[in-house]
């Protein structure tokens, strides 16, 4: 019985998704009805016992407090940047300069960080299912899902004040709009224009600052309804490449915290609303 | 004239301000330095695949000028890139319409997780609006509906068509289009096959 309904759920999430990704492509005039689902779809995903991301939230949760590691120890200690253990509005200040670490991390990045020094976790079996499936959940997407969670409501704040912050805010930007692979495709080969879409799925305009970027952006870490998965940006920009031709993504690479860094500027001052559904 | 220069500039400042306040001007990268970022960034990927992230000449002045490049650049990477078409021995350009909607609708093919020897497609539908009757197409690229019809089946317009899918950058420099032929993507037939899909009288893209 729980399964029957949760496919059910799962159908009527997949459409209000799809009909959420499609605004971008619909023209004026159709956009008021649009809205109107739109303000239909936030009311549900708003809604912590209709959103499976929010079992994600619940795993990482506990994660956050399991005493794990050589060390025995939880990650409560651990710093994201608001001081340690603080986990409220730190997801709105990631990716962000560690004096520690010596560099920008985002948050796979720091919690991996955090696992190796607080813990002595191994984390290779942790970042073999850096990405969960139908088989096995991901430490790592619960974890970031329930501390994105913790910065809800708030807006996000990209940190540049470090002269390494601004370098790898600018390295985001040139990746952006790097053109290569055999299909010589760019991030702003589908994202540089308003109004565009592929077949007849939406695409954001991440190429200046705006209400696309916002939304987009405060709406990732998100329940893929396609893939019954809580997604991060890391993965979101992972699939992206792929679709771009290029090669395959290394897990929590500088690069990758440098693209979430541009886009979070691009972004900036966007409500965090997570975890979201999408298509 | 400096005056004007400044004032515009301040103007600039201030309307692009009022939206979003705090827009940071960020530092320039040297090539180099981001080349290097991109390769850290793919580093664990085979060697073969890892090629794929370094850029040849077109890639890189597109990729620096935004693909906004000037007059004389637009000539230089048209020139250079006609070099590469290559036009079918036996002259005939069209092949199988029916074909040719497959290559358009097939969106598998170049990606790490294609299965080696599975479908490679053209994916034209991702971008362009081509029959009448399929409905779910993208508009990163323009409407191609009607296409042969509205060309009226020249030859002239088939060879600048031949072109445009072997190696869009010959005809538009910095285009959008992956280069089909050039760069292997899809086979001398598959493009001979998406011709027809454009071109042939009976393909539906040329039905009302």
């Amino acid at each position: 019985m729980p399964e029957i309904s949760m496919s059910g759920l799962r159908r009527s999430l997949a459409a209000a998704a799809v009909v959420a990704g499609a605004i971008w492509a619909l023209p004026i005039h159709a956009q008021t009805d649009a809205e109107k689902e739109i303000e239909r779809y936030r009311a549900m995903i708003s809604d912590p016992m209709a959103n499976p991301g929010f079992l994600g939230v619940d795993r990482g949760e506990a994660l956050w407090s399991e005493k794990r590691g050589k060390n025995n120890v939880s990650l409560e200690t651990c710093d994201l940047g608001e001081g340690p253990g603080k986990l409220e509005g730190a997801y709105a200040k990631l990716p962000r300069y560690f004096k520690d670490a010596d560099k920008v991390m985002d948050l796979e990045q720091r919690l991996l960080w955090c696992m190796e020094k607080i813990q002595a976790l191994d984390t290779a079996p942790i970042i073999a299912r850096k990405f969960g499936n139908d088989a096995r959940t991901s430490d790592m997407e619960d974890l970031v899902v329930f501390i994105a969670n913790k910065s809800n409501g708030m807006k996000i704040q990209p940190q540049l004040a470090h002269p390494k912050e601004q370098e790898s805010a600018a390295i985001g930007r040139e990746i952006f709009f790097r053109r290569a692979g055999q299909f010589d495709f760019s991030c702003a080969t589908c994202h540089a224009e308003p109004g565009k879409r592929i077949r007849l799925q939406g695409l954001p305009d991440l190429s200046v600052p705006g209400k696309q970027a916002q939304e987009t952006m405060g709406s990732w870490p998100t329940y893929r309804v396609s893939q019954s998965q809580v997604r991060t940006m890391q993965h979101r920009l992972y699939d992206c490449f792929r679709q771009q031709r290029w090669p395959a993504l290394d897990y929590a690479a500088d690069g990758a915290t440098a693209i979430h860094l541009f886009l979070n500027i691009q972004a900036a001052s966007g409500e965090i609303t997570v975890p979201s559904i999408k298509r | 004239m400096k005056k004007t220069i400044i004032i515009a500039a301040l103007a600039f400042a201030v309307s692009s301000g009022a939206a979003f306040a705090q827009q940071p001007q960020l530092p320039q990268v040297a090539p180099e330095k981001v080349t290097e970022a991109v390769r850290a960034t793919f580093s664990k990927a085979p060697a073969e695949w890892r090629q794929r992230v370094e850029l040849d000449e077109t890639q890189r002045i597109c990729t620096d000028k935004r693909n906004q490049v000037s007059a004389q650049e637009a000539e230089a990477i048209q020139k250079r890139e006609s070099q590469n078409v290559v036009f079918p021995k036996d002259g005939n350009l069209l092949g199988d319409w029916k074909k040719g909607f497959q290559v358009a609708n097939v969106g598998t093919g170049g990606q790490f997780s294609d299965k080696p020897g599975g479908r490679v497609g053209g994916n034209c539908y991702a971008c362009h609006e081509m029959a009448p009757s399929e409905v779910s197409y993208g508009t990163l690229g323009p409407s191609l509906k009607g296409y042969g019809k509205l060309k009226e089946y020249s030859q002239e317009a088939m060879r600048e068509a031949w072109r445009k899918i072997y190696n869009s950058q010959a005809v538009f420099a910095c285009s959008n289009m992956p280069r089909f032929g050039s760069k292997k993507i899809l086979s001398e037939e598959q493009m001979k096959d998406v011709m027809a899909y454009l071109f042939s009288k009976d393909s539906p893209v040329n039905k009302e």
